[in-house]
């Protein structure tokens, strides 16, 4: 056992960190909310020679994964720097059609995502909205037992985290149907939950060293607000959220990356683990942001600065593929 | 990053399994906070002992199997899944011995851990004072020095099982003129049935006769009983602190055994459209494997070469609230039943869930306040401003 990222791991997270840092990410998801692609598929493009879609896509699709391990140290990272789109969505939709069987579909698509030339939406089922399906190249729609793809969809309808531009997708031509269909939406489900809970770990650190910043230079009544006992407390609390979090995230990618044997003592199954994964990490990047928000004060209030992006996206993380109910339900499933 | 155990390891795990199989007691054990129940927790030491599985980790020639940090994991958590009685010399082997360890002299080791492991001697831990409990330097009892050793004098409170254990180690206040509050201590170790000591038995919430405060009235201490340098008993004192929070005091065989008990309860009891009931017993068991996989973590930094630090108040505050949580939940599914104590003629089935609740209710308070452990995961590991002090 050695439940540690190898050195490999970490120092690819670090280098998303830094070239997504030199990159204004803000900036790019804020014209993201404006209906401006250009800046944010010019991130994907980057994201794509650091290999972020590959590991998704088997090699004999000219990727290099599946290696969910890797995904979530990367979806940290883009989490962190609130890069925009619908990235869950698109490496999830390659482990659909991956799982689907070798078709004409998988064969179009997964070198081309590996590649970052496509952004692909993923519509679960029950799930009324797809994510930005203004900027995919086409939405995948699950249903029952049947996947249609479509490229149609209602007007973006306006949303709680504006980089998160959702509406209804329409029509489509089906693309298969039967038991595969339902197998292989369960298993991208997994995966989407498990890059999302990812994604939140991110917002909560981000969240996290902004507001610790902010509290050592802020001062009040004579004195910086991090002396004061409340806003400690607060803060020893979002990060104990975010540390305990983490690891269920990376036992998650684990579970999943080897589905058929058991996770190691007291293992879950894997989606259960992926469930607790995401139910823990929605709630610990959720906190962040409430912390965030209520120590910055009013300044945390105006969607002036970049802060907000992060607050903002905080609850639709904890609540996309499956809120903290559903996910609870499924933890106890075993 | 794996989470597979070595084949050492899976072996370690299934001789354990096979060893508590055969030896737990199939009807639990009276409470250990009990005169009766430290008795037969104390026999019970020694069965452990006598086939070298009560102190695990610890060197072959005390009594131990030079088990790894990982083994030491498995074998708690078959511990309590188990079901197997709770440890009444936890205070020597989680806070005693590694202190030993690390600033003890071979002598000491020799005398001491040998009767620790069969249960022969029953520690207690013998810091806190009636004015001294999160500002544990403000402690005033003293050592004075004397021909041979040391004359200790005082009062110490809240000695958890002292009322029973046979001897106690603790601070002194050896320099009254130290400049500083935490300087000029000193760590002894000292005998409870001295003349010179008096034990006074006070009832815990569940009027269990266990805590004890001590009066000492020049109870002489050897020389060869002082655990590292005169005056430095602080720094000997806070390692022992951070085992207390950190994960050898809490492992996390224990949660995970009790979620396991708190889901088949549910799945026993519960109205299936309680959906908040649901998610609370839910969060229990995410919050038991969060626990065990954050301790994963750090033993493989410690198996590493790394160390822990203010990290072991991020452990204490998580699974004192995790412990609650699970206890909690418990009771409410319980119902009625929730209210029994556990040796009453209808007490529900599946553990001790009144004495947990009642232990759970201790957990923020003992190790460490949890409002003085946030402190300091704010201030050493967040790097927050120290509060302003009088
Ligand atoms: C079940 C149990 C077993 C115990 N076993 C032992 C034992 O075996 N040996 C032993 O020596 N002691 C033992 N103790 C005592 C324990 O160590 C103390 O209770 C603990 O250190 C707190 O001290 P106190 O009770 O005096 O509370 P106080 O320090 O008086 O605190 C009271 C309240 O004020 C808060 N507070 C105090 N200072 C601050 C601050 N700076 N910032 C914010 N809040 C603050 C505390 O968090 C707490 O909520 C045990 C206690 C319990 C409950």
């Amino acid at each position: 056992m050695r439940f540690l990222l190898t050195d490999e791991q970490r120092e690819f997270g670090r280098t998303l960190d830094s070239l997504l840092g030199a990159a204004d990410t803000p900036a790019a998801a804020r014209a993201w909310a404006a209906g401006e692609h250009k800046p944010g598929r010019g991130l994907w493009a980057r994201l794509a020679e650091t290999g972020v879609f590959a590991l998704a896509v088997p090699e004999e699709r000219g990727g290099m994964g599946p290696l969910p391990l890797e995904l979530v140290v990367a979806f940290v990272e883009l989490g962190r720097h609130v890069v925009p789109g619908p990235l869950v969505e698109t490496v999830a939709a390659a482990a659909f059609l991956h799982r689907l069987g070798d078709g004409a579909a998988a064969g179009d698509w997964l070198p081309r995502i590996a590649a970052g030339d496509a952004v692909v939406g993923l519509c679960a089922d029950g799930e009324p909205f797809a994510l930005d399906a203004d900027a995919a190249d086409t939405v995948l729609v699950v249903r029952g037992d049947t996947v249609c793809r479509t490229q149609a969809r209602g007007p973006v309808q306006p949303g709680l985290d504006p980089t998160r531009r959702l509406a209804r997708p329409l029509g489509g031509t089906v693309l298969a149907r039967g038991p595969a269909v339902t197998e292989a939406a369960r298993h991208a489900t997994d995966l989407a939950r498990l890059l999302t809970a990812a994604q939140a770990v991110g917002v909560g650190r981000a969240l996290l060293a902004r507001t610790v910043e902010y509290v050592c230079q802020r001062t009040q009544f004579g004195r910086p607000i991090g002396s004061f006992q409340a806003v400690k407390h607060r803060l020893a609390d979002a990060l104990m959220g975010v540390e305990f979090a983490e690891p269920l995230v990376h036992a998650g990618a684990l579970a999943l990356a080897n589905e058929a044997a058991s996770a190691g003592a007291g293992g879950l199954s894997a989606g259960a683990e992926v469930a607790a994964a995401k139910v823990a990490a929605g709630e610990a990047g959720y906190a962040a942001a409430r912390a965030a928000l209520q120590l910055h004060g009013a300044v945390g209030y105006t969607d002036e600065p970049d802060l907000s992006l992060w607050i903002r996206k905080a609850r639709p993380l904890r609540d996309a593929w499956g809120g903290p109910g559903a996910c609870r339900a499924r933890v106890l499933t075993g | 990053m794996d989470l597979d155990a070595s084949d050492a390891d899976a072996a370690f795990r299934a001789e354990a399994r096979a060893w508590l199989a055969a030896h737990v007691p199939a009807t639990p054990l009276p409470s250990l906070e009990t005169r009766e129940g430290f008795a037969a927790h104390r026999a019970w030491e020694a069965q452990l002992a006598a086939d070298r599985w009560s102190v695990v980790s610890w060197p072959a020639r005390y009594g131990g199997r030079d088990a790894t940090l990982f083994q030491w994991l498995a074998f708690e958590e078959e511990y309590y899944a188990a079901g197997a009685p709770g440890r009444v010399s936890q205070n020597g082997i989680n806070l005693l011995a590694p202190t030993l360890f690390e600033h003890g002299t071979p002598d000491q080791r020799a005398r001491v851990l040998g009767p620790m492991a069969t249960g022969e001697a029953i520690w207690a831990q013998a810091w806190s004072e009636p004015e001294a409990g999160s500002d544990l330097a403000a402690l005033r009892s003293t050592a004075v020095r004397t021909d041979g050793g040391w004359l200790l004098r005082g009062q110490k409170t809240w000695s958890s099982r002292a009322a029973f254990a046979d001897r106690a180690f603790g601070l002194f206040r050896s320099e009254p003129g130290a400049p500083r509050p935490h300087q000029g201590l000193t760590y002894l170790m000292f005998p409870l049935d001295a003349p010179e000591a008096t034990v006074r038995p006070i009832g815990r919430l569940d009027g269990k006769p266990a805590f004890a405060e001590l009066f000492l009235d020049d109870v002489f201490v050897p020389d060869e009983d002082v655990i590292g340098e005169p005056g430095q008993g602080w720094r000997v004192a806070m390692s022992t602190a951070g085992n207390e929070r950190g994960l050898t005091l809490r492992s996390p065989g224990r949660f995970t055994a009790a979620a396991d008990r708190l889901t088949a309860l549910w799945r026993e009891s519960a109205d299936p459209t309680d959906t908040a009931l649901r998610d609370r017993v839910a969060d229990a068991v995410i919050g038991a494997r969060a626990y065990q996989l954050f301790t994963y973590v750090n033993a493989s930094r410690i198996a590493a070469g790394g160390t822990l630090g203010a990290e072991s108040s991020l452990n204490k505050v998580f699974w004192s609230e995790l412990d609650l949580a699970l206890h909690e939940t418990a009771l409410d599914l319980l119902g009625p039943y929730g209210a029994l104590a556990d040796d009453a003629d209808d007490a529900p089935a599946h553990g001790s869930w009144a004495e947990g609740y009642t232990f759970s209710l201790a957990g923020p308070l003992y190790a460490g306040t949890n409002e003085i452990q946030r402190n300091i995961i704010a201030e050493r590991l967040l790097g927050l401003p120290k509060e302003a002090r009088a």
